[in-house]
């Protein structure tokens, strides 16, 4: 049997800049996790990944990420995911500085 | 140093053209990823955690000052002001923008670099002792072979798609600074009963998931056969090498899998090919080569003053007593300049720093720079008489840590901070441990010891080869960090021992704390390195300081 499905965002690289974005519930690519839509639903996950793939010429490397709900918004569940959404830990000179 | 004919300006510009137009059809939607990755790829153009990143070549870890100033336009250009050095002696910008690429590019072409072949499944840069061309215990620059080895495998249309990536590692020393036992080929330059030079050929060393150290294919081989010797054992490789694989498809695994005799055999024949294929032209370019690293003209001055200098300034005795190496020419010294500040990133420099660096290679050091695999910059030939001013220039820069291999001269890939394949940090485990030990005042005293961290399995930390590695791994969804004791990267090469199970991120300075704690308590002396104790002691004293402080605190 597959295994209950945990919430998703769907997550990518901007083409042009690189930088680390997340789907918004009303199909923007948001800098910022918080903003992004929390997917409880596998089928619903299916169809907003495809919809973040087929924007092949705004983002390279569509996936879908496991999150939680938080105070602002998503929030990562598995450390990798969190750097992509501070930045760097070594010092601060990534999205921790960065103008939202 | 080497400079571009009309040929290499020509090839660079030519590709840099082609890329351009790639980037501008990959953005107008005319190129998909899928087609463009490979091509991104060859330019070594990464899309990594955060960001793109771009691997820039720095042959053999050679610059001039222009070259870094222009790096430094590059860092502050185009990126966010710095650049950061790699354990193959290149330098990474870690935050470029995709349509800014060709330019940058463009501008790397404008000073001879580029960054080609620093990614995919060919000859990366050939690396090299970071003190060629300088040390006093060695037989001959190996650089001028380096760049023979760099022109024949740039474009070389018959390794573009090896099974696997493919690094070659050279020395002119038999004090083993190139970690060459540790490359898919290394290349030790020795003499035979004649005198003449030739090279000790080493085959299927590597790190990552399956660390081998390499062995002797070839013990002795002329200067003359050595392009096309190399040449056999890669015709060899790419035939035999798997390519079902990813992960048995280096040339160390064919060379187990097949046995290093049979492995010979297949070379020796192919290499009676080669042999009579190569016309000796490329002996005509090696000689060509030679001439653009003729020796600087060395001045004689009296070092009265440096002598005197050093009697009266403790800070300025303590950096000549660990980042100073013995140079070949009377009154000169090789200078290691520490990019492993307590605290800081290990190989960043900033933008600033690097302008520093060119004015001291220019005004000191007969304008030539190295980088080092193990992230920090060289100024190869500085007379003794400067050094007091090169000091001050560099204290003022942030650039003067008297640490050189000691326990803060950390070797750290970028790991989970910037890399997408990293499963763990290994930065900020390196500054830990560094801004540690500096607390402890203790790294002095410890002496000697080499910590090398590597945030995966793919071992670009070395950490194989830290007399401590440290290996981050993700343990259902948790930074855990392995340690292995006994590595060495040198003449002596071996591969660490594993001490047992991981630590948690926040228990592994400890841990490095406790290990440094057993070694201090129970070494003979002093004069009793960190790996000389271990090699006399083994791992059990460092087992019983690991897991069972509990038990003896109990007791």
């Amino acid at each position: 049997m597959s295994r209950r499905f945990t919430p998703k965002v769907v997550t990518a690289n901007r083409l042009l800049e690189g930088d680390n974005v997340w789907l918004t519930e009303d199909d923007r690519w948001s800098t910022r996790i918080e903003e992004a839509e929390l997917i409880e639903d596998e089928a619903h996950a299916d169809i907003r990944l495809l919809f973040g793939q087929a924007q092949r010429n705004i983002v390279v490397g569509v996936y879908l990420a496991d999150a939680r709900p938080g105070a602002s918004g998503p929030e990562p569940t598995h450390f990798r995911e969190a750097f992509r959404a501070s930045g760097p830990s070594n010092y601060p000179h990534g999205k921790q500085v960065e103008a939202v | 140093m080497y400079r571009y004919n009309d040929f290499d300006q020509a090839f660079i510009r030519e590709r840099v053209a082609q890329f351009r137009g790639q980037v501008e059809r990959r953005i107008d939607g005319s190129l998909t990823e899928d087609e463009f990755r490979p091509l991104r790829l060859m330019n070594g153009l990464y899309l990594q955690l955060h960001a793109y990143m771009l691997r820039v070549a720095i042959p053999y870890g050679t610059l001039n000052p222009t070259q870094m100033r222009q790096l430094a336009m590059i860092a502050e250009r185009w990126d966010k002001g710095y650049g950061h050095f790699t354990t193959r002696q290149n330098i990474q910008f870690n935050w470029p923008k995709l349509k800014d690429v060709p330019d940058i590019l463009s501008a790397l072409a404008d000073v001879e670099m580029h960054a080609i072949q620093t990614s995919g499944n060919t000859v990366r840069n050939v690396t090299a002792d970071h003190f060629a061309g300088a040390a006093a215990d060695e037989i001959a620059d190996p650089r001028p072979v380096a760049e023979l080895l760099r022109q024949w495998s740039t474009d070389h249309p018959e390794f573009q798609f090896l099974p696997r990536k493919f690094k070659i590692g050279i020395t002119g020393s038999p004090n083993d600074r190139a970690v060459t036992r540790a490359h898919d080929i290394g290349l030790r330059m020795v003499r035979d009963a004649s005198g003449a030079p030739g090279f000790e050929v080493l085959v299927g060393g590597g790190l990552g998931r399956t660390p081998m150290v390499g062995q002797v294919i070839n013990p002795f081989v002329p200067q003359a056969d050595l392009l096309p010797y190399v040449e056999a054992v890669l015709a060899v490789y790419n035939l035999l090498g798997r390519r079902d694989n990813k992960f048995k498809a280096r040339i160390k695994i064919t060379v187990f899998e097949n046995g290093l005799d049979h492995f010979r055999a297949e070379v020796e024949r192919e290499f009676l090919r080669t042999r009579t294929a190569f016309s000796g032209v490329d002996q005509e370019i090696l000689a060509q080569i030679e001439q653009h690293f003729a020796p600087p003209a060395f001045r004689n001055a009296p070092v009265d003053a440096y002598e005197a200098h050093r009697a009266a300034n403790p800070g300025f005795r303590s950096w000549t007593d660990t980042n100073l190496t013995a140079h070949r020419h009377e009154g000169y010294a090789i200078v290691s300049v520490s990019l492993k500040k307590h605290g800081a990133t290990p190989g960043d420099a900033t933008a600033a720093q690097m302008r520093v660096l060119a004015d001291l290679a220019e005004r000191y050091g007969h304008s030539d720079i190295r980088i080092s695999h193990e992230q920090n910059v060289i100024l190869p030939h500085v007379h003794k008489s400067d050094l007091p001013a090169v000091y001050l220039a560099l204290r003022d820069a942030d650039l003067a840590t008297a640490n050189i291999g000691l326990i803060s001269d950390i070797i750290a890939c970028p790991g989970m901070d910037y890399c997408a394949l990293a499963t763990a940090r290994s930065i900020p485990v390196a500054q830990e441990i560094a801004t540690r030990f500096d607390e402890l005042k203790l790294e002095h005293d410890i002496g000697p010891l080499k910590i090398k961290i590597s945030g995966c399995i793919n071992a670009c930390g070395h950490h194989h080869v830290g007399h401590i590695g440290i290996l981050g791994l993700d343990r259902a969804g948790v930074e855990n960090y392995q340690i292995t004791l006994g590595g060495d990267g040198t003449e002596t090469a071996a591969i660490g021992e594993k001490t047992g199970p991981g630590f948690a991120y926040d228990e592994i300075v400890p841990a490095i704390e406790r290990i440094v704690g057993a070694y201090l308590d129970q070494r003979q002396g002093p004069e009793e390195t960190f790996l000389q104790f271990f090699r006399r002691v083994g791992m059990e004293p460092f087992k019983t300081a690991l897991y069972e402080t509990e038990t003896a605190d109990a007791a």
